[in-house]
């Protein structure tokens, strides 16, 4: 039994995450075949809008924020694919605190509310956590896997929830709102010389949209609150497992080693570390070393082992700190293979390196 | 094609790819071969990071950090708001700003990039920029201000980077990929936006990571012609492992000059990905190669 065998059977929401350009979709993807084919009912969340995820499972109409299933899957389970869309959660979120529809609607119609949910540095992890907050508690699933937005850090994940609540919930808000708390109008903002210094930067409109937004969100940030805080404690219970993706490169080493001391320290544990495209070094046979009166086409041929061996070795110098790092037992070698992987079948040629024969 | 005349054929060059495809590399080693063909040149990194000042450190190239909340409190201050830029810029007021405006974070990001590049200090100023999606955004924040902001001195600014766009002497996107598949894909995408939608000249596409060694025999011809003894099974796989491997990068190379109508500019593989200072020269010098190869 692998790491990634146990956490199949333990978790009912694994987190896949790693720096930009590692394989965190394609190991999602990997995963959740492996478990749909195995009996599970799983939901595979992308983050990555680039079509990837779609094409790997043969879905030429792409992804929605809404599960699609996805039929060339064998096994006894099910598997449904997805595609975050912040902005679309973000406006479902707002629908389901709003007093009524006249509030959500004047939300929703307002320029600042549409900034911050299409591109409020934090939104769009925040939405990936209440995305898997909700198909964690739809009953068609039984295991929720995500890939994570490529963010520098681990925590900025983990955080976003509490992050964007704060950010709705005080800085803004009291700054915009501190005129009409003094006793003043609102819309003498002009006499702030905080908000006069960010209407000359951004424009009058502009400040009016915000100050009407966060006007129009009054009353709603214990719900909000309340959600974000559900959602970071599932994100801390033992349903929830972490799977670090990394890659034998210098800087993709460093930051994994990163993350792994930070869910550390925020006293999550790595439950299993994936580690893609390693160079393949063709067994452990030695080969005997050529006579000086080989051909040039088989001193090639010898020295093509070599060198491919070596970079081996030089991946293993660079993975050393890692791996040293974390529970050897939890590590999951990936080879580099032969030709790209981009459908069904080379994720499954991914899982058979990730999981136990069945 | 002259290596001199191609690294200062524009003032700005700014250096895009997706994660994990090489994008610190080839501005360090674009920035390199410029300073050993005698060019001034200034390497800037964005958000933050810092690999690139670490790459430099031994060698007189000025390595600039640029970030929006800088960038804002020194826009501020040149309109006269010094003293309220400093109390701001401490209160995270860059959030507010940006986030009441999106764009308008990397619009001051760009303008600075437009100062540096009329300033007429530096021959080539060459920029590692954002990754994946945000490069596109990026690009086109001056083009979303211009239709959102109607007056004003940032809709200015957002004019004259647009000016700055439309001229490929002044500015040029450099995209970064590697010979696989999905990069290969998402290169071919992004270009055609970065045309389309930024109008912003394209320069070569630079593709990085190519195993470029001499050809191997074919390994069953080998056994077969020498008559002797049968190859050992490692020596076997990992020749039909590289030649695979070699045909897949060639395939996707091709693909690439079908698809996008663009020279190329190959880069070895490194022995392990992720650059160190020791392999700047030798790199800068295959760049260079490169494009004394190009037409």
């Amino acid at each position: 039994m692998t790491a990634l065998d146990r956490v199949l059977t333990e978790a009912k929401i694994v987190v896949c995450c790693g720096s930009g350009g590692v394989g965190k979709t394609t190991t999602a993807a990997a995963i959740a075949i492996h478990a749909a084919a195995i009996g599970h009912r799983v939901a595979v969340v992308t983050i990555d809008p680039a079509k990837r995820l779609a094409d790997a499972f043969g879905l030429a109409d792409g992804l929605t924020n809404e599960p699609t299933q996805v039929h060339t899957v064998h096994g006894s389970g099910e598997l449904w694919a997805l595609m975050l869309d912040s902005s679309t959660t973000f406006d479902d979120l707002v629908r389901r605190y709003a007093v009524d529809s006249a509030q959500a609607e004047r939300i929703l119609l307002n320029p600042f509310y549409r900034n911050i949910a299409g591109s409020l540095s934090g939104t769009q992890e925040y939405m990936a956590a209440e995305k898997l907050y909700q198909l964690h508690r739809d009953p068609r699933f039984d295991l929720v896997i995500v890939d994570t937005p490529p963010t520098r850090s681990a925590l900025d994940f983990l955080s976003a929830p509490a992050r964007l609540t704060r950010f709705i919930d005080h800085k803004l808000f009291r700054l915009l709102m501190l005129p009409a708390r003094s006793g003043l109008k609102v819309l003498n903002f002009a006499a702030q010389p905080v908000l006069r210094t960010i209407g000359k930067v951004v424009g009058g409109d502009v400040l009016a949209d915000a100050i009407a937004f966060f006007q129009a969100f009054d009353g709603m940030e214990v719900g909000f609150r309340d959600r974000a805080d559900a959602v970071m404690s599932l994100l801390h219970s033992t349903d929830t497992r972490f799977v670090l993706v990394a890659s034998a490169r210098r800087d993709t080493v460093a930051e994994a080693q990163f993350f792994a001391t930070q869910l550390v320290e925020t006293s999550l544990a790595v439950a299993a570390v994936v580690i893609n495209r390693l160079q393949p070094s063709f067994g452990d046979e030695s080969v005997e070393p050529l006579g000086p009166r080989a051909t040039s086409q088989r001193r090639a041929l010898w020295n093509n082992l070599s060198e491919l061996r070596a970079l081996a070795a030089a991946e293993e110098a660079v993975l050393a700190p890692l791996l040293s790092q974390v529970d050897p037992t939890l590590v999951h070698r990936v080879p580099l293979f032969d030709t790209d992987v981009h459908d069904v079948e080379g994720l499954h040629q991914i899982a058979e390196y990730l999981f136990a024969p069945t | 094609m002259d290596s001199v005349q191609f690294l200062s054929a524009t003032r700005l060059a700014i250096v895009a790819g997706k994660g994990g495809v090489g994008k610190t590399t080839v501005t360090a080693v674009m920035a390199r071969a410029a300073f050993d063909a005698g060019l001034r040149v200034l390497v800037v990194e964005l958000e933050g990071k810092s690999a690139l000042a670490d790459l430099f450190v031994d060698t007189p190239i000025d390595v600039l950090a640029i970030t929006a909340a800088e960038a804002l409190a020194e826009y501020l201050a040149a309109h006269g708001l010094k003293r309220l830029s400093k109390r701001l810029s401490t209160s995270g007021i860059i959030d507010v700003v940006a986030t009441a405006a999106p764009g308008i974070d990397d619009i001051l990001v760009l303008g600075k990039l437009k100062q540096l590049e009329r300033s007429g200090v530096y021959d080539l100023i060459v920029v590692d920029g954002p990754a994946a999606g945000h490069a596109i955004s990026f690009l086109l924040s001056a083009r979303s201000l211009i239709s959102a902001v109607r007056s004003g001195p940032i809709r200015a600014q957002a004019e004259d980077v647009l000016e700055m766009f439309a001229d490929p002497t002044r500015c040029q996107v450099f995209l970064v990929t590697l010979p696989e598949t999905t990069p290969v894909n998402e290169v071919i995408e992004t270009a055609y936006l970065l045309e389309e939608a930024v109008g912003v000249q394209l320069g070569t596409i630079i593709v990085n990571g190519i195993d470029q060694g001499a050809a191997l025999p074919d390994p069953d011809l080998v056994g077969d012609l020498v008559g002797s003894s049968a190859l050992p099974q490692p020596i076997r796989l990992a020749a039909q492992f590289r030649n695979r491997r070699r045909a897949h990068q060639r395939h996707e190379c091709a693909r690439l000059n079908a698809e996008l109508a663009l020279p190329q500019i190959h880069l070895p593989q490194l022995a392990v990905a992720g650059i160190r200072a020791d392999d700047l020269p030798p790199l800068a010098r295959a760049l260079v190669h490169a494009i004394e190869g190009l037409e």
